[in-house]
């Protein structure tokens, strides 16, 4: 690829979703949109590329600024956000009398978040009193979404960051795959969202994952879309960030919660412009 | 150092995850059979065991049946890490005292995810 035509698929991921796509990658530029380029009949990526600037084809335009994106997951992913969801989030909110928890997995990706959330729901079920889970998932994948949606995960999937005790519990083993229950996949209803446009009007939640997603967005964008984030989250709700993420320091919406990493709620003395 | 047994017996396997297992921090002893791992436990008990399930002359069921019958045979965290990849093998192999399973082919990404799931790393 040419200086020219990785200025172009730069331009086009960050302006329709926020992404920033490291140019000195071109490697893993290439990786992602070989299978895209393979899939809608071009013979190399120059030709694709030609094609998104001579035309506006909205779907190939989607098909490459969804591959730009990292897909990177896996089940329990970090472990401590979900240590801390069990310790220290439900536990609160079940002293504030919820019963019913929305909850929004935030680029959910292939579904490990919100389906590890899921099976966390069920596991910490009833040790707080009556608690029922909801959980919204969003991502801007149509292709992960569809894989999410399945529940349907590899032997290698299911055995990164998921005990076997759960995998046993939770999953059923097809051919050569592992698809998950459906009184799990009941609790996760999964939904194409744009979080540079599409998070207005959504809510309120009781706890929201927004992990590994800002941090591919510019620091504005991402104050931007946190600041719409915030919105949507109850005042008494949490915020759960990715280990090393750091812009919700950087927005007045949210403060950290004292003695828990990657932990925020919202500032109320913050109010969003409407 | 801690040690991990990697009990298999093919001399691949135990190659590829004695390198692994090196890389995450531990010193590593071999045992081809689960005779051969039950005498490694009798003279120094291990802190962890990665054991394969089909091996001659012992199989890894029966060898964690045993040591478990062993003094301070109860001490070393098991992981299993076998080509049997059905709920049933891995709810016997838990039910037998491993704290992980392991479904073979596998890689360094997922012996030290399910070390970290043992409580090991």
């Amino acid at each position: 690829m040419t200086p020219g035509e990785i200025s172009v698929l730069a331009d086009l991921a960050r302006r329709r979703s926020g992404v920033i796509v490291d140019a000195d990658k071109t490697y893993v530029i290439e990786s992602r949109l070989a299978p895209v380029a393979r899939r809608q009949g071009f013979t190399s990526l120059s030709e694709l590329i030609s094609d998104l600037q001579s035309r506006e084809d909205e779907t190939l335009i989607w098909a490459t600024v969804e591959a730009l994106s990292s897909t990177e997951t896996q089940f329990f992913r970090d472990r401590s956000p979900f240590h801390q969801i069990a310790a220290e989030v439900l536990p609160a909110l079940a002293r504030k009398g919820r019963q019913q928890i929305k909850v929004w997995s935030a680029g959910c990706s292939t579904g490990q978040e919100p389906y590890s959330l899921a099976i966390l729901a069920e596991e910490e079920g009833g040790k707080h009193g009556p608690m029922s889970m909801d959980i919204f998932a969003s991502d801007l994948s149509d292709r992960c979404l569809e894989k999410g949606m399945a529940g349907l995960y590899t032997q290698f999937e299911v055995q990164r960051g998921l005990p076997s005790r759960l995998l046993i519990k939770y999953f059923d083993k097809v051919d050569d795959h592992w698809v998950l229950s459906p009184r799990i996949r009941q609790m996760v209803h999964m939904q194409r969202q744009n979080l540079l446009t599409d998070v207005k009007g959504s809510g309120p939640f009781d706890l929201i994952l927004c992990r590994n997603v800002l941090s591919a967005f510019d620091s504005s964008t991402a104050r931007t879309v946190l600041e719409q984030i915030a919105n949507t989250l109850a005042p008494d709700g949490f915020l759960v960030m990715g280990a090393h993420e750091t812009s919700a320091h950087h927005t007045p919406a949210f403060r950290p919660v004292p003695g828990l990493h990657g932990l925020y709620m919202r500032d109320p003395n913050f109010r969003v412009a409407a | 150092m801690r040690t991990c047994l990697v009990v298999d017996d093919s001399r691949v396997v135990r190659k590829v995850s004695r390198r692994i297992l090196e890389e995450i921090g531990f010193d590593v002893a071999e045992a081809a059979d689960g005779v051969e791992a039950l005498a490694w436990c009798r003279a120094a008990m291990p802190s962890a065991i990665l054991l394969d399930w089909n091996m001659p002359v012992m199989d890894g069921l029966e060898f964690l049946n045993q040591l478990r019958r062993e003094p301070g045979g109860d001490k070393p965290v098991v992981v299993f890490c076998s080509v049997e990849n059905d709920p049933d093998h891995i709810a016997m192999a838990l039910e037998a005292g491993a704290i992980e399973y392991i479904m073979k082919p596998f890689d360094s990404d997922i012996i030290e995810s399910k070390f970290v799931e043992a409580g090991l790393l």
